[in-house]
């Protein structure tokens, strides 16, 4: 008897070390893996977006628009990105401690199509959004008429007012449609090369390499040879880009796209390095949130936390003295194991996530509460103090299987249902009360019982003060 | 000892009389949809370089409307404590458009910038269509899911004791009876303070489905236990009278323990978990009333077949009514 409980112990001593090693790893490595707790979007500052196809598309495009913006992803260097097909024609974007989320959103987004029109001798404004003859109806034009956009495109519109509630979606038919000279398909990707940074030629400019190949390169070298000194417009997804003069013709198709900006070269190259998407993409709906919120966040959780926590401590002491007492050993050791475990998973840590697993401390307690409840019901019917122990936890026992089981089956539905999109951030808050319910069960029913009967042979758990009983006639005074 | 069952009627008279108010306040008002469930924008700026005072909701509203979101609701906020407060807004819009949302956003921020010298945009969800009616019908399916499947658990674990579908009938209309004032006072609450029927306020609501079939169930727990050892004479009004004051300190104790949880969240928890604390903390201790006051009660009810004698009453004819 007493040699089982003497290997709980130790089973349970191994499990605490093991957790708290985990909890407290240095460099948050165990065993070659990276035990780094996993903040989601709303603690750590992020964004995630939504993104659905214009058109309805198979399967097939739409794994390789996956790949595209998988790659764009990983150009603009943000670790723990996720990008995952949902359903038919959409594709979620997760990207976690980005700078600037509206700027990385539209740089995934924009379908990358590079092309060169023919003005006929004419400026456009730079962020003009027309219609060329690789895309005639961009979606820019039909959904959301920019007033700026409208005018210059046409002088005999009026600019559409902004407070007109539904914007018809259709197309000036009189709005030209520029020929373009090049097409988004023929550009050569390996030739893609960034002019900034440690490649930067003259310091204050940016700019991209690129090469055109096939009908492409020829028609834009027959272009600018024959229109030097006239302007010709650079179009990225049907915005212009800008209208620089033609210096020289482009020999084989071959150039260079100046910007003003790094931020805009950065995004010009990782468009056309990672290749055009073969589908336009609509933000069907975003979340982000500043990392600054998110901190305060964590700061709130972790100090609501640890109040709870002590208060919760502090009544079980005083309530159930030395039960109590081994109880609060129970619930740091519970504490230590979920975060080791979700360290471990990983499980990613929401704002719901945490108040979960606090909840879940409510659940853990409550099996203590239910045995001691039992313990002392046993104590005043007479029981002797070991007998009082087994049968106070055979008693509570069916209560906290079935409790417990209807908890499991709410969280498991709340797993579930949180996979949809709109309310994603609920999956965190079922994992940890799923994941604190199955621990609560392990601490209450191992460590709290074997500590219990640890104490058995002490005299100190012989005195009734301990439980707080006046008497207990089965205790061995 | 105390007769609670007894006095079976005054409690759900209580319940009545809380819950009502609720109802009242939904047939009126109905609920206020949050984003995930009605669509829409919700922007969170923060104000670097202003005062509260120096705020004003209209000014803002202004603003939006101008930049292509015409009937922008503005509220003035405060995020964060201490050293770090910044007064801000938030602002329920139409959502962003699909095809351009980058330029709007900046538009806006650029607009606020020019009014308000340096803004920052501490968080800005948009939600579409297809997305908001997704999670309506997630929702519902989720709530219906978790009923069905409790009532199918309860049935089982009860299997032994007499008339186990009674246990998860009544366990199922206590659940409800919380359902219905939180839902009630969640109308209340978004008359007098604004809280909205969010993803997260829907997670509450699952959870204190679960919490509240939780405290049921160790109660019933009793009444089986003690069905078993029943002594003759002893009525089953008896035995649940007993069970329910032999569970009494245990869902005192729990209630405590969950409530200094809740309370350390409600406090220190930051504004953004506040309503969903707020929410927990209601239907928790309406989950706890329910389980002794409601759901036991009911079984005695059921047990008595006490439905036969309103029926009575109510028809004023025929037989008098015997009590």
């Amino acid at each position: 008897m007493r040699n089982r409980e003497i290997l709980s112990l130790v089973l349970i001593l191994i499990v605490a070390a093991v957790s708290l090693f985990i909890d407290f790893a240095p460099g948050n490595s165990f065993l070659g893996r990276d035990v780094a707790i996993r903040l989601g979007l709303d603690l750590q500052g992020g964004t995630q977006v939504l993104l659905k196809s214009e058109i309805s598309a198979d399967r097939e495009t739409m794994q390789t628009a996956k790949g595209v913006i998988e790659r764009r992803v990983n150009g603009l260097g943000v670790s723990e990105a996720v990008v995952q097909l949902s359903g038919a024609d959409r594709i979620i974007v997760e990207l976690p401690g980005v700078k600037d989320p509206a700027q990385a959103v539209e740089t995934l987004r924009g379908t990358g199509r590079l092309e060169f029109i023919d003005t006929q001798g004419q400026f456009l404004q730079a962020g003009t959004v027309v219609r060329t003859t690789g895309n005639p109806n961009p979606l820019a034009l039909t959904t959301q008429p920019t007033p700026q956009a409208t005018a210059v495109l046409d002088p005999n519109t009026a600019p559409v007012p902004t407070a007109v509630p539904q914007p018809v979606p259709t197309i000036d038919p009189n709005m030209p449609i520029y020929a373009n000279i090049t097409d988004g398909k023929d550009l050569d990707t390996r030739s893609v090369q960034p002019r900034f940074g440690s490649s930067q030629t003259l310091s204050n400019q940016f700019a991209v390499a690129f090469a055109f190949t096939g009908q492409s390169a020829s028609r834009l070298e027959t272009f600018t040879s024959q229109n030097i000194q006239k302007p010709m417009c650079i179009v990225l997804d049907n915005v212009v880009f800008s209208c620089p003069v033609v210096q020289a013709a482009l020999v084989g198709g071959s150039g260079e796209i100046t910007t003003s900006t790094r931020a805009d070269a950065e995004r010009i190259y990782n468009q056309l390095k990672y290749g055009a998407l073969p589908l336009s993409f609509q933000v069907e709906s975003s979340r982000t949130v500043s990392a600054t919120l998110g901190q305060n966040s964590v700061d709130a959780s972790v100090r609501a936390g640890i109040i709870g926590i002590t208060i919760v401590a502090l009544f079980m002491l005083l309530y159930y003295r030395m039960p109590g007492l081994l109880a609060t050993l129970a619930l740091l050791l519970y504490t230590a194991i979920s975060f080791a475990i979700y360290k471990l998973i990983p499980v990613t840590l929401t704002l719901p996530g945490i108040a979960g697993f606090i909840l879940s401390i409510g659940i853990a307690v409550d099996a203590n509460v239910l045995i001691f409840a039992r313990l002392r019901d046993e104590l005043r019917h007479g029981k002797s103090l070991r007998l009082a122990v087994e049968q106070g936890f055979d008693e509570a026992w069916p209560a906290i299987r079935d409790s417990s089981a209807s908890t499991l089956i709410t969280s498991t539905i709340l797993f579930l249902f949180g996979n949809s999109f709109g309310v994603s951030l609920i999956i965190g808050f079922a994992l940890t009360l799923g994941l604190g319910v199955l621990l609560s069960l392990f601490t209450a029913v191992v460590v709290t019982r074997t500590l219990l009967r640890l104490t058995i042979p002490l005299s100190i758990a012989q005195n009734p003060w301990m439980y707080d009983m006046k008497e207990a006639p089965g205790l061995q005074r | 000892m105390k007769n609670i069952v007894k006095l079976r009627y005054w409690w759900f008279a209580l319940s009545l009389l809380v819950i009502v108010p609720g109802a009242i306040s939904l047939g009126l008002y109905g609920l206020r949809l949050g984003i995930d469930f009605s669509g829409g924008a919700l922007w969170d700026v923060q104000f670097v370089e202003r005062q509260q005072s120096e705020l004003n909701t209209d000014a803002i509203s202004r603003i939006f409307n101008d930049t292509g979101f015409p009937d922008a609701r503005v509220q003035i906020s405060q995020s964060g404590t201490g050293a770090t407060a910044l007064p801000g807004a938030l602002v329920r819009t139409k959502r962003l458009s699909g095809s351009e949302p980058e330029a709007q956003q900046r538009a806006v921020l650029d607009a606020l910038q020019k009014q308000y010298g340096q803004v920052r945009l501490a968080s800005l969800q948009s939600v579409g269509e297809t997305v908001s009616a997704e999670s309506n019908r997630s929702a519902i399916i989720a709530v219906i899911g978790a009923c069905v499947a409790i009532l199918i658990y309860l049935t089982i674990a009860f299997r032994r004791a007499p008339h186990p579908l009674r246990y998860g009938v009544c366990a199922i209309i206590a659940m409800l009876h919380d359902v219905a004032l939180v839902i009630g006072g969640a109308s209340i609450l978004g008359v007098v303070t604004g809280l909205e029927i969010d993803a997260l306020f829907l997670t509450a609501l699952l959870t204190i489905i679960s919490f509240s079939v939780h405290d049921t169930i160790v109660v019933f727990d009793r009444i089986r236990e003690n069905m078993i050892g029943r002594r003759s004479g002893e009525s089953f009004d008896d035995i649940v009278n007993h069970s329910i004051v032999q569970t009494l300190p245990r869902s005192i104790n729990t209630q405590l323990t969950t409530l200094f949880t809740l309370v350390a969240l409600l406090l220190f928890g930051g504004s953004s978990v506040f309503h969903f604390v707020t929410i927990l903390l209601i239907g928790l201790l309406s989950g706890t009333y329910s389980s002794i006051f409601n759901a036991a009660q009911l079984l005695v009810v059921w047990e008595h077949r006490e439905w036969e004698r309103w029926f009575g009453r109510k028809g004023g004819e025929g037989e008098p009514a015997t009590a």
